[in-house]
């Protein structure tokens, strides 16, 4: 881990001018012919390769969306596995394209990291599991308990606090990864592990008896997971934004995987002017015209990404709560396409 | 001149001029780098300087020797993690010091079977890796100790546990300080009394019996200041509530297992350098011992050994080095050194990843050189004595 940092911070050190290079990442990408995706090293759900050693999720469709739109292919990826603690430091040096990793938006993060945050493609809070023959109904009920969390996180600060606006006790214990983070908590080590909600449940998975662990009702944080560049490409940003936009439109008009050959004959102007089959919005871009027909072929709308990976269509089954379209009481909300 | 001539330098002005030049160069590259990585964090906006450190960190660690809140600046926590890191690696040179000893000794004992205990340890432990000793440790052994509830516990005031070992916590009381200071007394009036012991012994040849008066001191001075000013300390028992034991002084398992790891280990790698050490010794020495009609271990004691040092010494600063080094494994188990609180989550909450490590690495450096410097010092003056 250690050494990892070392390099890329000489890595930093040592690069050319970088205003030079940020600024084109999208001329970049495709001269290399494949993407850099900065993703975890295995959360169900968000980032994990399957048994047949295929990177899906949430997180990871994202990438292949924009994979989809920019090379026309969703599996020219690289993806890299990085740890809470090292993530920003392998996008500021240039090693990923983009980070899409879970990863909560906050203001130091935004300014002091010099990065710029795209759309939130999953909205989250901080949530605990426990044992359940500890007997515990709520988090306030955690006075004087041993947190186990994860190094480099939002969620170690909220702990802290949390546990300090409720005038209670804690032990806190910090693991580089989310692993080693779950493997003390099932040792025993600490009586709960807090992370953001959608992640606890997917850790519980991990575990060799899920059911003897409940998640606590109570949600202590905001958690807006966003995607991830360096500061001072607005183009690259752009088509970051989009490629989430994308999606959610298309799930707002009923445009799904199976049904995108058919809506391009649509004579709907919103549908046409998505699909490109009306004026010249991906050029705009600096894409394709039919850059979304591309990112809805290869990854299906929000909705269906959503089922696919955490909704019902997964073993995790995480309700869409705060990310139901907004018409629909959620506050998923693109921007319109024109 | 002649070491000049052998490292294959040139005297006269074209060598000085080749050294300068040298220097220049050197400055220069460090110059270029500097400068094109400042420019490249303004390109970018990432912050820079050292003004993060007054910063709040915002997040709680699970072991600090000085008081530490949420509150407080990253330079705290900088310092809650350097004497995190101090503290392993202190006790842990000392204990593998202890323990390298007594191997490397028992490897050269004359019993077959300790010879070959001791020789095994060696094998065994300096064969695997350092990370997998520490993981084993704390997720083998440590791990599987009962919960809090079904502690074991001693006398019901030492209790043993997943979280750790806690034992009753001090807490100072009025005598302490008259107490403290006469251990002091006690401790040199020892020492005086042992110089004196030792300046009548070559003056005279007489051999004083000083060990009923040390004890007497040792045990006297500090019980007449209990009797006087009360007692220095009082016990905190430890309590069950809730979730752990509230009251009471607790080494969390993190600690515990790093310390037996690095221990251990370096144990394994010193104990091998006392026994060449001791191999380095002409036999003749020993032989010369057992003539005078020394016992085995007081020959080893007053003859080989200090021979030993010299050449024991110089590979021993290593270990202790790589021990020092090797406390920052610390970050796969949750210990909260200085690479896991400032090179791990200050880094990652600040994004300052050049200053972090500069600063990281010019710790461990300073850590070093002063260890280092002790040694060689201690060697200079075993030296010395010998020479004369």
């Amino acid at each position: 881990m250690k050494r990892a940092s070392l390099v890329l911070t000489l890595a930093i050190a040592a690069s050319l001018p970088a205003a030079a290079v940020s600024a084109q990442t999208l001329k970049t990408v495709k001269d290399r012919g494949t993407l850099s995706c900065g993703v975890t090293s295995g959360l169900p759900g968000f980032s994990a390769p399957d048994d047949k050693g295929n990177w899906t999720g949430l997180d990871v469709d994202l990438c292949r969306g924009l994979a989809a739109a920019i090379l026309n292919d969703p599996t020219k990826i690289k993806f890299v596995p990085l740890s809470a603690k090292d993530r920003f430091t392998a996008l500021q040096s240039g090693e990923i394209d983009v980070l899409s990793r879970n990863t909560t938006w906050t203001l130091s993060r935004d300014t002091q990291l010099g990065l710029n945050f795209g759309a939130v493609n999953y909205y989250d809070g901080q949530g605990f599991m426990v044992k359940k023959s500890a007997n515990i109904a709520s988090t306030l009920k955690l006075d004087g308990a041993s947190a186990c969390v994860q190094q480099g996180t939002t969620n170690e600060q909220n702990l802290a606090d949390y546990f300090k606006a409720n005038k209670m006790k804690y032990e806190v214990i910090a693991f580089a990864t989310a692993d080693e983070t779950l493997k003390a908590y099932e040792s025993g080590r600490c009586d709960t592990f807090t992370s953001d909600v959608s992640q606890v449940y997917a850790e519980r998975l991990k575990l060799a008896k899920p059911e003897d662990h409940v998640v606590l009702p109570e949600v202590i944080s905001k958690e807006p997971l966003a995607t991830v560049v360096r500061h001072g490409d607005d183009q690259w940003l752009d088509i970051i934004k989009w490629t989430h936009y994308a999606m959610l439109n298309a799930e707002e008009l009923g445009i799904t995987q199976k049904n995108v050959d058919e809506m391009l004959k649509s004579d709907k102007p919103e549908i046409k002017r998505l699909l490109g089959t009306d004026g010249n919005l991906g050029e705009q871009l600096g894409l394709t015209k039919d850059w979304s027909v591309r990112i809805i072929k290869a990854v299906g709308n929000y909705g269906e990404s959503f089922d696919r990976n955490v909704g019902p269509g997964s073993k995790l089954n995480i309700a869409r709560g705060l990310n139901r379209l907004w018409n629909q009481g959620g506050i998923q909300y693109a921007p319109p396409v024109r | 001149m002649q070491l000049r001539r052998a490292l294959g330098g040139r005297a006269g002005w074209s060598g000085l001029v080749a050294q300068f030049a040298f220097v220049a160069f050197v400055f220069w590259l460090g110059y270029e780098i500097y400068s094109n990585a400042q420019a490249n964090l303004q390109a970018q906006r990432i912050a820079s300087g050292f003004g993060f450190m007054q910063n709040t960190a915002g997040f709680g660690v699970s072991q600090n020797l000085v008081p530490y809140q949420e509150s407080d600046t990253y330079t705290r926590i900088f310092i809650v993690g350097l004497l995190n890191t101090l503290l392993v690696s202190v006790i842990g040179i000392f204990l593998a010091t202890v323990l390298g000893f007594v191997v490397g000794l028992g490897r050269l004992s004359p019993n077959w079977l300790v010879a070959r205990l001791a020789g095994g340890y060696v094998e065994l432990i300096r064969n695997l890796p350092l990370l997998f000793q520490i993981l084993f440790w704390y997720l083998a052994v440590l791990a599987t100790l009962p919960s809090p509830r079904q502690s074991a516990s001693l006398f019901g005031m030492f209790f043993l546990n997943n979280r750790g070992i806690i034992v009753p916590g001090p807490i100072a009381e009025a005598g302490l300080e008259a107490f403290l200071v006469a251990i002091l007394v006690a401790i040199v009036a020892v020492i005086g009394l042992n110089v004196y012991a030792r300046r009548l012994l070559f003056a005279t040849g007489r051999r004083l019996r000083i060990w009923p008066y040390v004890l007497g001191t040792l045990i006297a001075l500090p019980v007449l200041s209990v009797l006087i000013f009360g007692k220095p300390v009082s016990f905190e028992m430890p309590v069950l509530r809730g979730f752990n034991f509230a009251s009471g002084s607790r080494l969390i398992p993190e600690f515990v297992a790093l310390l037996i790891a690095l221990s251990t280990y370096t144990a394994a790698f010193i104990a091998e350098i006392v026994r060449a050490g001791i191999q380095s010794v002409h036999k003749g020495q020993m032989e010369a011992g057992s003539s005078l009609g020394l016992s085995r271990g007081a020959t080893l004691r007053l003859i080989v050994v200090p021979q030993a040092l010299r050449v024991i010494l110089p590979p021993l600063t290593n270990q202790y080095l790589n021990l020092t080094k090797n406390s920052s494994l610390a970050v796969a188990i949750g210990y909260p050194d200085l690479v896991s609180v400032f090179a791990g989550t200050t880094l990652s909450q600040t994004g300052q990843a050049i200053e972090i490590i500069a600063i990281t690495m010019g710790v461990y450096l300073l850590i070093s050189l002063i260890t280092s410097a002790i040694m060689n010092f201690y060697n200079w003056r075993i030296s010395r004595s010998l020479a004369r």
